[in-house]
């Protein structure tokens, strides 16, 4: 029977089966970070140690400065937040979890932006981490799954994972991407069109020319935002792109293990008539770049729309979602989003802190200045340095740009890196809810391009109009 | 964990469609200790005005719900980050269950690790639950895990499904360890096959 890329992972990592539905998984690769810290001292706790302590990967991402990093340690001024990274240090040494690449680390990066760089993402495996985003590594076409503190815990002790199996989703995309339209464009639109919820109880595989004409830096971004949709993951078939992005990196296999392993990758695609429960398309061919008018990633539209009315819900709950979002946005139905002023400009984080964004965003911003304090954080330490090498850093800070370290900065502003009460902030990040970068921040959310036009004209700007 | 079988209690409503984690506890409170007081910190941002003073249009400070257990919310509760923070802070201020048309998937993982029950009733059935409690602030509603059923104020009762493996798990109790490593022997086994088949991931 023909079976989807889904359905061939799934029931490669089965152990064993409890129910009609749910099942004992395999974990190949298990992530964490420093606000795993909880899950850490819950096992120690229990006095449980890491079953596999080669198998879990960890870095600093969500509580690192953006600022003075040079300083090391002593660039993290808030004793709770340098407990949390102590902690952290401490408990992946007593677990014998070599791979940490922490605060001070050359590869230290987003946990998101480095499982792929270093070649630990790979097809077909099974990943979790204890964060929503876990979503991203499904680009390369693994089932990839955010997880709890106690089922985090659950990994970390014995390697598996109990889970439900999801349904499964198709979303194809075709048409020509035209310029100005980006994988953020694209994905925005998909939520904008199903729903925060829509991708619910679902496993979505990201199909189509459009998704195959993305880069892998474009494909990333797209899965990353599946967990925006409801979706548990979102996935995309590996093909030639992936395997050239692979090939080389640290923990990619060498050798005679390159070709299996190519053997195995290659069986993945979903086969020719294999169903999914159900299915959605879009035609890439009519976007237009799109933003964030609301407090949830579903209350989108394309720059060259107004405001809605919250009468135009589609139930009395989402109404009531839309009025509390114009309140708290300070917006008015019927205003152009074209023109909305902002007073601060954010590009990074694990849905835009690639190369490519960073480059898209220069792009626009070369020859250009922003007229609101802006900033720029890479996604891992080894972007940045890529960046730097391609005279990147000089356009963004030649525009006003503040040149910062890698880490999730304003995303979630867990470092301190927050947008102030009232203050509108363009920002390439993946969640608009309220007080997400600061109490009574207001968040627009955007492609790097158009966030990079946004700090140019201080307003929210459709970005066609700068380009050449 | 705490086993839930059966709850009648206040419900109080929450009339929104995706209230997020954030919402339930803002970031800023994820690296304080879950010690008294923590319950404190559930819906922070928007039951609290600048001043830290109660907001009166907040449902849970209004007087006939604040003692409530059980949430009637809108569809997608709890989307959004993974943070079992979020569990937590309803746990202590007293919830044990939520009742919702959808579930952040993640969210819904985390209350069932922490003994709470996550109940999907239609879309329908929670907006009339909702009326209910409304109209008469402070009225009951009752679970019944064995059963799964919801009986409403008016004595409907409404069904619900859960997977078998969480309901046997939060009827006892259960810790999802444990119930793992009665499988080590297939364990150990799946991982030499899966590590034989591919051995650059072993």
């Amino acid at each position: 029977m023909p079976q989807t890329l889904f359905e061939k992972i799934w029931d490669r990592h089965v152990i064993v089966r409890r129910g009609a539905n749910e099942a004992l998984l395999h974990v190949d690769r298990n992530f964490v970070h420093e606000g795993s810290f909880h899950a850490f001292g819950a096992l120690a706790a229990e006095g449980r140690k890491v079953r596999k302590p080669r198998q879990t990967f960890a870095t600093a991402d969500h509580y690192v400065p953006t600022r003075n990093r040079a300083e090391g340690m002593a660039a993290v001024t808030d004793p709770e937040m340098r407990n949390m990274l102590d902690l952290f240090a401490r408990y992946t040494k007593a677990n014998g979890i070599d791979n940490y690449f922490g605060l001070e680390h050359p590869q230290q990066g987003i946990v998101h932006v480095i499982g792929p760089e270093l070649g630990i993402t790979q097809p077909g495996l099974v990943i979790t981490c204890g964060d929503s985003h876990t979503s991203t590594h499904g680009a390369f076409g693994a089932y990839a799954v955010g997880i709890g503190a106690s089922q985090l815990k659950q990994v970390l002790a014995t390697q598996c994972l109990w889970q439900k199996k999801p349904k499964t989703l198709r979303v194809t995309v075709d048409g020509a991407i035209p310029a100005g339209v980006t994988a953020k464009d694209i994905v925005l639109a998909i939520i904008a069109k199903i729903g925060a919820a829509g991708g619910t109880g679902y496993a979505i595989e990201f199909a189509g020319a459009a998704i195959r004409a993305l880069s892998m830096e474009g494909r990333l971004t797209v899965c990353n935002m599946a967990i925006e949709a409801g979706a548990r993951a979102g996935m995309i078939a590996p093909d030639d792109k992936t395997y050239a992005y692979l090939a080389g990196r640290e923990f990619t296999p060498r050798g005679a293990l390159w070709d299996e392993a190519l053997l195995f990758w290659n069986s993945l695609p979903s086969d020719a008539g294999a169903s999914f429960d159900r299915e959605v398309a879009l035609d890439a061919a009519t976007l237009a770049p799109m933003v964030t008018w609301g407090t949830s990633p579903e209350e989108a539209a394309a720059i060259t729309a107004a405001v809605p009315d919250p009468a135009s819900g589609s139930d009395a709950d989402k109404r009531a979602h839309m009025a509390q979002a114009l309140l708290y946005m300070e917006l008015t139905p019927g205003t152009p989003l074209d023109g909305i002023k902002i007073h601060r400009a954010f590009i990074g984080t694990c849905t835009n802190g690639r190369i490519e964004d960073l480059r898209a965003a220069a792009a626009v911003l070369k020859g250009r200045k922003s007229v609101v304090p802006a900033w720029v954080s890479p996604g891992s330490s080894a972007i940045k340095r890529q960046a730097e090498a391609e005279g990147l850093d000089k356009i963004f800070i030649a525009a006003g740009f503040d040149w910062r370290a890698s880490g999730c900065s304003s995303c979630a502003a867990t470092n301190g890196d927050t947008v102030p009460a009232g203050e509108r902030c363009a920002s390439t990040s993946n969640r608009n809810f309220e007080g997400r970068q600061g109490k009574g921040a207001r968040t627009h959310l955007m492609s790097p391009a158009m966030v990079a036009a946004a700090a140019v004209t201080g307003r929210l700007t459709d970005v066609r109009k700068l380009l050449s | 964990m705490q086993p839930f079988t059966k709850l009648s209690a206040t419900a109080a409503p929450l009339d929104m469609a995706n209230i997020d984690t954030d919402q339930i506890i803002p970031a800023r409170f994820l690296r304080k200790l879950r010690e008294p007081g923590y319950e404190k910190l559930a819906f922070h941002d928007i039951r609290y005005d600048a001043e830290g003073n109660d907001r009166p249009d907040f449902v849970l400070n209004q007087a006939p719900y604040r003692q409530a257990k059980i949430l009637v919310a809108g569809a997608n509760f709890g989307c959004g980050s993974s943070r079992e923070a979020a569990v937590y802070v309803l746990y202590d201020f007293g919830i044990r269950a939520v009742i919702a048309p959808s579930f952040g998937d993640i969210h819904y993982g985390n209350e069932l690790q922490n003994g709470m029950l996550p109940v999907v009733l239609p879309d329908a059935a929670c907006q009339k639950l909702r009326q209910q409690l409304h109209d008469e602030p402070g009225a009951q509603i009752s679970v019944d895990l064995e059963a799964q059923t919801v009986t409403g104020p008016d004595g409907a009762a409404y069904g619900f499904e859960i997977d078998a493996g969480h309901k046997e798990r939060l009827l006892k109790g259960l810790d999802d360890i444990e119930l793992v490593m009665r499988n080590i022997e297939a364990i150990e086994g799946f991982e030499e096959r899966h590590h034989a088949a591919l051995p650059w991931l072993a």
